[in-house]
This record gives structure tokens, C-alpha cells and sequence, in this order.
């Protein structure tokens, strides 16, 4: 088990690595560079950007550049550590600011979880607690009650979950809610009410929800079929211990294996919704970074990104293996 | 024919003409109603793509002068205190073309937006997973280890990273943006079907009846074509089915974003706008036109879901052992 989880957390090493070299050599393949005025045009006067290419280190070899952005640069006799400290460089854009302050920094006398990566974090969190917490109950519910009005309507609810894009059930709600029935603000002034969380969090979870239901629900009609339920019974075990400790132990393990998945996916999803909805997080920032040109903004952010989606299918793989004996014992 | 036969065959009817895998699969298909209803869906639309030009009521590019935010027929008063006008079935847009023409035409984008990238994937990921499930080796391990690259990377990411860096190249304005969004598509989806084909080339190749092709020195090229390929081509058809609909939501979230295709002016072009795109255009006018977004929307999750459902129905019908799992 160390073993398989050490030999996971070197195997992203290389990953992380190439996805760094892949996002960097396609930024710089494409025209235009951070120092444009203007987008459309991509005009900037040469004087100056040869300056603020000398300032930033652009005027360096290409593998240089790469170089000293992944493990560091010698900068005025000093050793300068990049991206392997936790150093993501000067943002080319928002002047002053380092990538890291961009997406980690709160506001004076904020707690941590103001931080642009927090806002991503608690909405992923909050949808995922959302899915679980509604699926997995949903879909114990209809294999009980298989073939009954309850098992039907929340089939239904799950297909219609599973079929349509996420961002296309956030549509309509923006337009049922906001804008024929006037109850919420599509676009809130703060994020500090509660209540303006509701949405996203829904439209976010709402997919992962139905799958989640699915597959709770198929998981339970084979466990209880098995031997072993019948045995509990035939002993005369309450059916709640039959329900919590024979059926739902089991069956929730394939339950537990997409949940890294759907974290990930959660994760990755954030661009749309995140958009959609104008939250202050990661994903929307990214957006903004990759057509401005951010250069250290768009790497910063992508590696962040292969982190986080790293560590979340890592948790899931270990606690896999605490759930189920038989993986620990290959 | 001996009386025992004789008796056999009329009990059990034998006589009756043997069907095929894929009949059998046909006929259990046409029996599960979601997967018709998603069918139905499907031919709908792709009648709507091709016919665009025909269907539309109006020209999608027209700009009809002081027609702009008109609401859908029905509405006596918008927000923006104007009426419906019966030439204009779901309205008008910002600057006042139809949005009906506008979502006919975008179906020609999102249909083929659909098909092109699979079909693409599908000859390339096919041979290379054939090949690395049935030789192994070097391409099998490299093929691997481009599988956990992808699998760490959200496909969004790769999408927005290539869409977005490579639009203003020369690549990028092909075909307005649509040969750069096929690609970008095609790039990232390949390992999952390479994968997919490996996985059950590796569990046939093990298989007796491999085994006794080998036995009587068929030549490998033939064993791969006339052994493998069969039993491999329904998890195909049913990735195919599942794949489509994620290309459909992707070329809408790109369009969304604004980095997917590059709606056009131009009169003659073919694929003059996309659901996606229209979303962007009706976003800027959510309250006072909410139709110029509700109604490509409505298209998108109606296509999307109607390949669920027949790639739900063709799951089914080709293994029915799996049925009712994932």
C-alpha cells in the first residue's frame, strides 16, 4: 500500500513536468504577448517591449526561460527557486502582483478562504458534498423501493442529470429563476450571503448528483441479492443493521472510487460555471490570463490545476484501499 | 434427417434462419422506447443541418433595421416594452436578426462538430490500440503513459489551452475556427478510444479461438482484421454514441466562452453560426431577449440527451450482460 502510493505521488512528477512544457511551448507559439494594448491588434512599441522583455527575463533563450521557471534562476549573483518553491513568478499583467499572491492572497483581515483558489475550493467542495449527500440517499432509496413511483421519479431526475450538460442546467435556471421569476440576482454583489451560493453549487453538483444516484443505486440491487444479506436476515438481524452494515459497506465502494473523478471533473468544470455565474475563482481567472497572455498566470494556474486534480485522485485511490482489503492485499 | 431430429427441430424451430449479433442487437434496440425517441431526435436534427437553408424562415444574416430585442411571437409586452411580430417566431436578437434562422443554422456546426472529430479518432485510435493491445511492447507503453498524462489533465483545460493560443495562427482561421476546434477535439479524445481498444484486444488475444487462428498460421494482419476488429466493434459503437455528445458540449461551452467558432457575415459561407456561439450572443441579453439563449440551449441538451439515451439503448443491446451499469 506505501508502496503503490509512493510510487503514484513520483509518478506526477513527470506529468506535472510535461504538462508545464506543453502549456509553455503552445503560449509562445501563439502570436501576440503580454505587453499588447490592445487584444485585436496585438501592437506594442518595440522600445518597450524590448525593455519589459529585459525586465521579465523574455529576452532569454526559450529553454532558459523554461528552465528558470520550473526549478529557478541565478538573478544578480542570487539563486532565485521557481516554480518547484512554490514560486510562480510576476504576473505580466496585473503589474506588481505574483501569481501566487493572485490566487492564494485574501484581503486584510480575511480569513484564508477569501483567496481566489478558496472560492474554487468551496464551490467544488460544497458541489460534491451536494452530490453525495443527495445521490448517494437517492439512490439507496429507489433500490429499496425498486420499481415504485419513488424509484421512477428519481431515475427520471438522474437520466435527465446524467444527459444534459451541466452548464445547459445552469442556463435554464438562470433564466427561470433570474430572469422570469425574478427571485435571484444573476449576478450577485457579494458572495458573503449564503444564499448565492445555492445556484452554482447546484448547477456545479447537479450532474455529479444524478451519476452519483445511478450508480448507488445499481451498486445496491447487486448487494442485495448476495448470500450474505440473506444470511444477516436468516439470522434475524434488524433490517437497519441488514441495510447500514452489510448492504451500504459494500456497496458504496465503487461509490467511493469516482468520487476522485468527479472532483476532478468538478475541478475542470469550474471555467464554465465559474464564467457563467461571474465567481470571484481560479478558473474564471484563467480564462481572463490566457487571452491576455499572462504567460506566468497561465502556467501557474495550469500546474495548480494538474495539482489539485493529482492530489484529489490520490486521496480517493488511498482511501480505496482502507475501504477494500482485497486492493491492499495486490 | 433422423426422427429424433426431425421431432428436435419442430419443437425448438430450428429451422428458422439463423440471425446475427447485430440483428439480434437491432432487434433488442428498437424495443427500448427512450433509445427510439433518441433516435428520432437525432434523424430530426440532422434533417434541420442539412436543410438549414430551406427550413429557416428567414435569412440568419439579415439585419432587420429597428427590429432588434423583438420577444418570441407570443409575448405581448418584453421588458424592453415591445411586442412579438409573428414574421419573427422566437424573437429577434441584439441587432435584430432572426433567432430561429440563426439556431436552424447552428445545428449544421453542432451536428458536424459531432461526427468529424469521432469519425477522425476513430481510424487513428483504433489502429494504434489494436496495435498496442496485440504487438505490446514499446507502443503499448508509450501509448500508456500518454493515457495518464491525459488522464490527469481535464479535457476543458486542453481545449481552452489549444483553442485559445492557436486562434489568431493561420490554422486557427481555417474554416473560421472549425478545423481548429476538430483538432483540438480529435487531439485530446483519441487515447480514450486507443485505450478502450487495447483493453479488449488484450482480454481476446488470450482467447482460445485466437489461439487456434494462430495455430493454423494466419497471418497476424488477418487475425487483427478478421478476428479482433469484430469483437472489439461494439464497445466501439457504444463509445461512439457516449463520444458525439461530448464533442456537442464542448464545442458549445468553447462557443460560450467565446474562443469556439468564428460566426461569420458572410451570406455564402456554410456553417455561418453554432449553438454555442448564439449562447454568447444571448448571455449579453439575458434579461430583456432571454430566448436568443434559452432556445440553442434547449438544442444543445436535447441533442446531447438524445445520444445518452441511444448510447444507453446500444449498450444494452449489444451486451446485455452489462445492462443497467455503467
Amino acid at each position: 500500500m506505501i508502496r503503490f502510493i509512493i510510487r503514484r505521488v513520483f509518478w506526477t512528477i513527470p506529468v506535472l513536468f510535461f504538462a508545464a512544457l506543453a502549456t509553455f511551448l503552445l503560449m509562445h507559439a501563439a502570436p501576440g504577448g503580454p505587453w499588447d494594448r490592445d487584444p485585436g491588434r496585438r501592437q506594442v512599441d518595440p522600445a518597450t517591449e524590448a525593455m519589459l522583455n529585459k525586465k521579465y527575463g523574455l529576452d532569454k533563450p526559450m529553454w532558459r526561460q523554461f528552465v528558470a521557471y520550473v526549478f529557478g534562476d541565478i538573478e544578480e549573483g542570487k539563486f532565485v527557486c521557481g516554480a518547484i518553491c512554490g514560486n510562480l513568478g510576476p504576473s505580466y499583467r496585473q503589474r506588481g502582483r505574483t501569481v501566487q499572491e493572485i490566487l492564494f492572497s485574501v484581503p486584510e483581515g480575511k480569513p484564508f478562504w477569501e483567496s481566489r483558489f478558496g472560492y474554487s475550493v468551496r464551490l467544488g467542495v460544497l458541489a460534491l458534498l451536494f452530490a453525495v449527500l443527495v445521490g448517494v440517499p437517492a439512490g439507496i432509496i429507489s433500490a429499496l423501493k425498486q420499481n415504485t413511483w419513488i424509484d421512477y421519479l428519481s431515475a427520471l431526475i438522474a437520466n435527465i442529470g446524467v444527459s444534459i450538460p451541466n452548464f445547459v442546467i445552469g442556463l435554464y435556471l438562470i433564466i427561470i429563476f433570474g430572469v422570469w421569476l425574478h427571485l435571484i440576482n444573476v449576478v450577485p454583489r457579494s458572495w458573503s450571503d449564503p444564499r448565492v451560493w445555492f445556484l452554482p453549487v447546484l448547477v456545479m453538483g447537479f450532474g455529479t448528483m444524478a451519476f452519483t444516484a445511478r450508480l448507488t443505486r445499481s451498486s445496491m440491487l447487486e448487494v442485495m441479492r448476495q448470500d450474505y444479506v440473506r444470511t444477516a436476515r436468516a439470522k434475524g438481524l434488524a433490517e437497519v443493521l441488514i441495510i447500514v452494515r452489510h448492504m451500504l459497506k459494500n456497496a458504496l465502494i465503487p461509490v467511493v472510487t469516482t468520487l476522485g473523478p468527479s472532483l476532478a471533473f468538478l475541478i475542470a468544470g469550474s471555467f464554465i460555471i465559474e464564467t457563467m455565474f461571474s465567481f470571484p475563482g481560479i478558473g474564471r481567472e484563467y480564462i481572463q490570463a490566457i487571452s491576455n497572455r499572462d504567460y506566468s498566470m497561465i502556467m501557474g494556474t495550469t500546474l495548480l490545476f494538474g495539482v489539485m486534480i493529482t492530489v484529489a485522485n490520490l486521496s480517493v485511490d488511498i482511501v480505496y484501499g482502507f475501504l477494500d482489503p482485497r486492493i491492499r492485499v495486490q | 434427417m433422423t426422427s429424433a431430429q426431425a421431432t428436435l427441430s419442430e419443437t425448438f424451430d430450428l429451422k428458422r434462419p439463423s440471425r446475427s449479433l447485430w440483428v439480434d442487437a437491432w432487434y433488442r434496440l428498437v424495443r427500448n422506447k427512450a433509445a427510439l425517441v433518441g433516435m428520432g431526435i437525432i434523424i430530426f436534427f440532422s434533417l434541420v443541418a442539412i436543410f438549414a437553408s430551406v427550413l429557416s424562415p428567414l435569412s440568419p444574416l439579415e439585419i432587420h433595421d429597428g427590429k432588434g430585442f423583438l420577444p418570441p411571437a407570443w409575448v405581448k409586452m418584453s421588458p424592453t416594452g415591445k411586442s412579438g411580430d409573428p414574421r419573427f417566431i422566437l424573437g429577434t436578437d441584439t441587432i435584430g436578426r432572426d433567432v430561429l434562422s440563426r439556431v436552424i443554422y447552428g445545428a449544421r456546426v453542432s451536428m458536424l462538430v459531432g461526427l468529424t472529430p469521432v469519425a477522425i479518432i476513430l481510424i487513428i485510435g483504433t489502429s494504434i490500440g489494436m496495435f498496442a493491445g496485440y504487438k505490446g511492447g514499446m507502443v503499448d507503453n508509450l501509448l500508456m503513459r500518454i493515457t495518464d498524462f491525459f488522464y490527469v489533465f481535464p479535457d476543458q483545460l486542453l481545449y481552452i489551452i489549444l483553442m485559445i493560443t492557436l486562434r489568431d495562427t493561420a490554422i486557427g482561421r481555417l474554416m473560421n475556427g472549425l478545423f481548429l476546434l476538430f483538432f483540438a477535439l480529435a487531439l485530446v479524445n483519441w487515447v480514450g478510444v486507443a485505450r478502450l481498444v487495447r483493453g479488449s484486444v488484450l482480454a481476446l488475444r488470450e482467447k482460445e479461438f485466437i489461439e487456434a487462428a494462430r495455430s493454423v498460421g494466419i497471418p497476424d494482419r488477418r487475425i487483427m482484421s478478421r478476428h479482433i476488429f469484430p469483437n472489439v466493434l461494439s464497445p466501439i459503437v457504444v463509445w461512439v454514441a457516449f463520444t458525439i455528445p461530448r464533442m456537442i458540449i464542448a464545442e458549445a461551452v468553447l462557443g460560450f466562452l467565446g474562443i469556439g467558432l468564428k460566426p461569420t457575415s458572410d451570406p455564402k459561407a456554410f456553417f455561418i453560426t453554432s449553438w454555442g456561439v448564439s449562447m454568447l450572443e444571448g448571455r449579453t441579453a439575458i434579461n430583456d431577449q432571454p430566448w436568443i439563449l434559452f432556445a440553442p440551449s434547449l438544442c444543445v441538451g436535447l441533442i446531447v440527451m438524445a445520444f445518452t439515451f441511444l448510447g444507453d439503448g446500444l449498450r444494452d443491446a449489444l451486451d446485455p450482460r452489462m445492462k443497467g451499469t455503467f
